[in-house]
């Protein structure tokens, strides 16, 4: 396994340090502070050129507060986000712009995330427009949708056209729009059927090998997650409580959360050999 | 509590079901049985129209649907009962758990009552009666402290509890027939297999038919003992759960195996790639002629463009394909 294809490079293109956030409660008597939860905490987390990192954790772990982090769209309390070295909430405006441009996000349910009643073509725009990029853009959209497979014939069509894992490609492809370095992929295949699913991890797999992008899988199902990416984080109450190579997590889990995602999974052969319920 | 079947009537036995819209058709004539506490599994991708026929089984399809063909079940079609003579069965004979319980249980009801009113409107208990049975149940379903939980509101509790909570109700009359629709799919991994768990003794306890519809194939390896796979409102494929999964006939029923990511084909470099079945799935107005699955199927031919293949087969495993897959003592004796 190659855990850093890019022989020579050290520097992550992604990184977070040191990371703690916290969100008040709802307070609980009138002349006592509100109490503070936890939801990250010590959060050490980086994502190199062409590697695929996975984070799997179950809900409430603290997951999709780690994607908010890694995406600028949260401040956190305390701690550091990287994004080619340079501190993302500090740094100048120049180099905000190229860390939102560099960093694009794919999240679980396409429905919702594409614009119904925007053209499919008009949608991929939408991240030229909105992050002000010049060039040609009709040439960019024909390059990107050939990346995904889709034909240029979805350009004129609406969302609803669709079926689940061709928009999942719409949504893809609008990540890639901008020339991204990281894509960040939320749950991106957990509402799509069985047979597509494959479609899609296949896809991101290739997306990694041929841009060389890093890509940051989070998902709840530690199958899915191995399948895609060569190292894992595993979170449980806002921590990481275990790095690891795929393989090795299922092999020889340590942790208990670990232990528990192993133990959940169901396969056809367990099953058919009567030892699911073991 | 109904009285047990006598021994031998199926549970339920669906003959030639259609269902329709209009001019869409959802269910394209499926045919099944499942024997008194028997286990089937009903697997398809979405819009293969898994869940219009549990719908119809239970008479709760949508406006605009119609239910043709016969849905034989304690000694009643089904598919021609009146709503009233239905829904004294619903919940009594046949009962059915939904995908997402915080939208099937009544959120401005306490889940106790909710319970108990199913118990009472079956059975004619008293209150105490209903109550005490409710409390049993929860207790049955491994429910941490039963006696606060009855007092719950649906949102105060967790998806699990929620799902556990429907299966109870689901099981507090001792249907003949329990119709089981993606149960664990809104639920955490680690939730599920308790779930799953807690589905398969209960019914196992109560000897009642499950009828398990979901497009998760390792949930009905656990499950069943008999598959029917569904594609474009059809049955293409159906037998025991160990033939089928083992050694399918169907191209479809084997696509859908091989896209499964197992801890074998997992990646030992990052290189390995899942089989995928390419395109998609048909719309249902829009199926190509011949066998629906014609245009993603490796061996199609033109006979598959033309002719509808019919379920058929000489062992226990049915299938509907004019080259099913050779089994490898066929290949071994050409």
């Amino acid at each position: 396994m190659n855990v850093t294809p890019f022989p020579g490079e050290v520097r992550p293109l992604l990184e977070v340090r040191q990371l703690n956030q916290e969100y008040f409660l709802r307070r609980q008597k009138l002349f006592e502070p509100r109490p503070i939860l936890k939801v990250l905490q010590n959060i050490d987390f980086a994502v190199r050129r062409g590697e695929a990192v996975g984070v799997v954790g179950e809900s409430g772990s603290g997951k999709t507060t780690l994607t908010r982090m890694l995406t600028g769209v949260e401040k956190p309390h305390d701690g550091q986000v990287l994004y080619d070295g340079t501190d993302v909430w500090s740094g100048t405006d120049a180099e905000r712009k190229t860390f939102r441009r560099s960093v694009q996000v794919v999240l679980q349910n396409p429905r919702s995330s594409l614009d119904p009643r925007m053209r499919v073509g008009t949608s991929l725009l939408e991240p030229l427009r909105s992050l002000k990029i010049e060039g040609d853009h009709a040439a960019r959209v024909h390059e990107v949708l050939d990346q995904v497979g889709l034909s240029k014939s979805a350009l004129q069509r609406f969302p609803h056209e669709f079926s689940g894992g061709q928009l999942q490609r719409i949504a893809i492809a609008r990540a890639l729009m901008p020339g991204p370095k990281v894509l960040i992929a939320d749950e991106p295949v957990s509402a799509l059927d069985v047979s597509i699913q494959a479609q899609v991890l296949n896809l991101l797999k290739d997306l990694v090998r041929d841009l060389g992008l890093g890509l940051v899988f989070i998902a709840h199902d530690l199958s899915v997650v191995a399948y895609t990416t060569s190292k894992v984080y595993v979170m449980s109450s806002g921590k990481i409580v275990e790095v690891g190579r795929p393989l090795d997590l299922f092999r020889a889990p340590k942790a208990d959360a670990t232990q528990n995602l192993v133990a959940a999974i169901l396969s056809v052969e367990n099953g058919l050999s009567g030892e699911a319920f073991a | 509590m109904t009285p047990p079947l006598s021994p031998g009537a199926p549970a339920i036995e669906v003959k030639d079901l259609v269902v329709t819209n209009g001019d869409v058709t959802a269910v394209r004539g499926v045919s099944f049985s499942i024997p008194a506490g028997g286990r089937m599994g009903l697997v398809g991708e979405s819009g293969s129209g898994k869940s219009m026929t549990a719908l119809a089984l239970m008479g709760l399809l949508p406006m605009g649907w119609h239910t043709h063909g016969e849905v034989l079940h304690d000694g009643a079609d089904l598919a021609k009962l009146s709503d009233k003579a239905l829904s004294s069965r619903r919940g009594r004979t046949l009962s059915m758990v939904f995908q997402d319980p915080l939208s099937s249980l009544n959120p401005v009801r306490r889940v106790g009552d909710q319970i108990s009113w199913v118990i009472r409107h079956h059975t004619g208990a008293d209150r105490k009666t209903a109550e005490a049975q409710t409390l049993e149940l929860l207790r049955s379903m491994n429910l941490p402290r039963p006696e606060n939980l009855v007092r719950a509101y649906p949102h105060e509790i967790s998806g699990g509890q929620r799902q556990r909570i429907m299966i109870a109700m689901a099981l507090a009359c001792y249907p003949q027939l329990i119709i089981a629709d993606e149960p664990t799919t809104a639920l955490d991994v680690t939730v599920q297999k308790q779930v799953l768990r807690l589905l398969n003794s209960a019914v196992a306890e109560r000897n009642s038919a499950l009828l398990m519809i979901t497009h998760d194939l390792p949930i009905i390896a656990a499950m069943c003992d008999t598959v029917a796979v569904m594609y474009a409102g059809r049955i293409v494929e159906m037998g025991p759960v160990q033939e089928v999964f083992r050694h399918p006939r169907h191209h479809y029923t084997r696509g859908l195996l091989d896209s499964q990511p197992t801890m074998d084909n997992i990646a030992l470099d990052g290189s390995s790639r899942l089989v995928s079945i390419p395109g998609m799935v048909p719309p249902l107005h829009d199926l190509p002629s011949g066998c629906a699955f014609n245009l993603r199927c490796p061996a199609a031919t033109d006979k598959c463009r033309t002719d509808m293949p019919e379920l058929g087969g000489e062992t226990s495993l049915k299938s509907a394909c004019w080259h099913p897959i050779a089994r490898a003592d066929e290949v071994a004796a050409q």
